[in-house]
């Protein structure tokens, strides 16, 4: 489900000193989608995060978000994002409501709204019952949502979300990424993170950045399809000659890794487990362990980014 | 959207001690010089009877107080304009401004009319105290007048110049010395120049004292007036291009 474009990115170029941070990136968000920028530290995320909330300007390149040029027109296209740094920019001396209600304004929601709109935000990140504490007196994890909040409150179409789930613990986590795969149904969202897994489980699209470059763009399911692997770990009881296995059909190699166990190698696409569980049964091999190997998300961004490097 | 900033600023003075303690001390320091200052012109009263032409309680007690009031706020508003960016930026909080469908310029006015609001309250607290003499003495209203006015231009001016500097750094304190260094060096450049005419002359012209001393007599010089004006839309306008420029800045 794909609906208008949100964000347009056009060959952006941004430098400091004689470093480029961010170099020829161009990509478009379209509404409905969830997409997470992936990268090593100093992969120039945050930058790139920065040049789209309008707190850098590029040396290079344009930005359309939902149209209207950043460069150009910053005050009406900064109407249309909600933009959680890194760091969320929180004032310890206010209170919550206090704080939610200056940013309603200072986004020039009508008076009328801010109520309602304070009081539905609250609920999304699970503020309701710190609305009257002080932000300075807030753990760590409840001062990031108040910033999520803060980020969402005047129903922005692009949200832009610098590692969101930093900081929090495990079931924050996991009701923040609820509330973020929702938001990505309405509203363009896009968030940076190191954490693979996070990405897979929340983003439909992905980028990786390295050095700046945008090194690899597709959707979620693409990358998905990346990681099947090409070989089995086997363990048998009583194993036959490594020559025997190798002869099974759609096998291609064999490497013994002792105590009765074996990686097989097989091409891409071929199924052979279900072959060599009859196999085993009837030559009595004695089969403990059949597990298909998966390449980890890990080693696919390994291979990406390293990839990457090896190739300039 | 300048009074939301603004409002936010001066919530945000008032609910550190900061701005209270210095108010306070501002305050008891210039009631005991109020006082002395009062007990000095009864001493002097008896002489003055008989003379023509002889200066009133407003030359007397009302211009010298006003005097090291203004030398209160070379003190007092370094201390509070330092943190005007200086802090958000150090505390991080700049961004939220900044993705905010908020000009440059807003910001800029929003965070020097928050200032101006508190040392308003201050020459409001100070003005009370002249204003006492309104009974049992005849005070000349249009030289108070006169300057209270030029007291509110001058914290103007120093809060515009303390606003630019905070730009200029991401610590606090050094922006509060910059500025304070910065505004002292104004104050006192009118003692360059010696006795050379024309030296003098510019000196004394560029002199934040000059133009203030002017209003204390009485003498309401639109020149004056509109220096301290000029002073204050030259430092407002370098802040808001200094933070455009930071945007681009490698």
């Amino acid at each position: 489900m794909t609906g208008k474009t949100l964000v347009q990115v056009e060959n952006l170029h941004r430098c400091y000193g004689d470093t480029w941070a961010v170099r020829e990136v161009s990509f478009v968000l379209n509404q409905g989608q969830v997409l997470g920028f992936l990268g090593p530290n100093g992969a120039g995320k945050s930058t790139t995060m920065q040049l789209l909330a309008g707190n850098l300007a590029p040396d290079v390149g344009r930005i359309l978000i939902n149209g209207i040029d950043l460069l150009d027109e910053p005050r009406r296209a900064k109407a249309s994002i909600g933009y959680l740094p890194e760091f969320p920019p929180l004032y310890r001396e206010l209170t919550v409501d206090e704080y939610l209600n200056y940013c309603a304004r200072l986004h020039r929601m009508p008076r009328a709204t801010i109520t309602i709109a304070v009081e539905r935000a609250k609920e999304r990140c699970g503020l309701p019952a710190v609305g009257r504490r002080l932000i300075g007196n807030l753990s760590k994890g409840y001062q990031q949502r108040v910033g999520l909040a803060q980020a969402i409150l005047h129903e922005p179409a692009v949200i832009i979300l610098d590692e969101p789930t930093v900081g929090l613990d495990p079931i924050q986590i996991r009701e923040i990424r609820d509330l973020i795969r929702e938001l990505g149904r309405e509203h363009g969202v896009i968030i940076s993170t190191h954490i693979l897994s996070e990405v897979q489980a929340i983003c439909s699209h992905v980028q990786v950045m390295h050095q700046g470059r945008l090194v690899y763009a597709s959707s979620v399911a693409e990358l998905g399809r990346r990681q099947h692997g090409t070989s089995l770990i086997v363990a048998l009881n009583a194993p036959p000659a490594p020559e025997i296995l190798a002869g099974l059909p759609a096998i291609s190699g064999v490497e013994a890794l002792g105590d009765g166990r074996f990686r097989l190698r097989h091409a891409l696409g071929a199924e052979p487990a279900a072959a060599l569980a009859v196999c085993a049964c009837e030559q009595g091999w004695g089969l403990t362990e059949l597990t298909p190997e998966r390449t980890t998300l890990e080693q696919v961004f390994i291979d990406l980014t390293l990839g990457y490097a090896e190739s300039t | 959207m300048i009074l939301t900033i603004a409002a936010r600023e001066l919530r945000g003075l008032f609910l550190s001690p900061l701005a209270w303690t210095l108010l306070a001390t501002v305050q008891l320091i210039l009631a005991w010089l109020f006082l002395v200052l009062i007990e000095d012109f009864l001493n002097l009263q008896s002489q003055l009877l008989g003379l023509e032409g002889a200066p009133g309680v407003a030359d007397l007690v009302v211009a010298p107080l006003l005097k090291v009031a203004a030398w209160m706020g070379l003190l007092v508003t370094p201390l509070l304009s330092m943190r005007l960016i200086s802090e958000e930026r150090r505390t991080r909080t700049f961004s939220l401004l900044l993705s905010a469908p908020v000009s440059m310029p807003e910001i800029v006015l929003g965070k020097y009319v928050g200032l101006l609001t508190c040392l308003l309250l201050l020459v409001a607290m100070i003005a009370l105290m002249p204003l006492t003499l309104l009974v049992g003495s005849d005070l000349d209203i249009g030289k108070l007048l006169a300057g209270l006015l030029g007291l509110v231009l001058l914290l103007g001016s120093f809060a515009a110049a303390g606003l630019y500097i905070s730009t200029l750094s991401d610590q606090p304190v050094v922006a509060a010395i910059a500025t304070f260094g910065f505004l002292l060096l104004l104050w006192v450049i009118d003692l360059a120049g010696g006795n050379r005419e024309a030296l003098s002359g510019i000196f004394a012209y560029l002199s934040l004292l000059h133009h203030y001393d002017a209003l204390l007599m009485g003498l309401f010089n639109s020149a004056d007036v509109i220096y301290y004006l000029l002073f204050i839309a030259a430092f407002l306008g370098l802040a808001s291009r200094r933070l455009d420029n930071q945007r681009l800045r490698h």
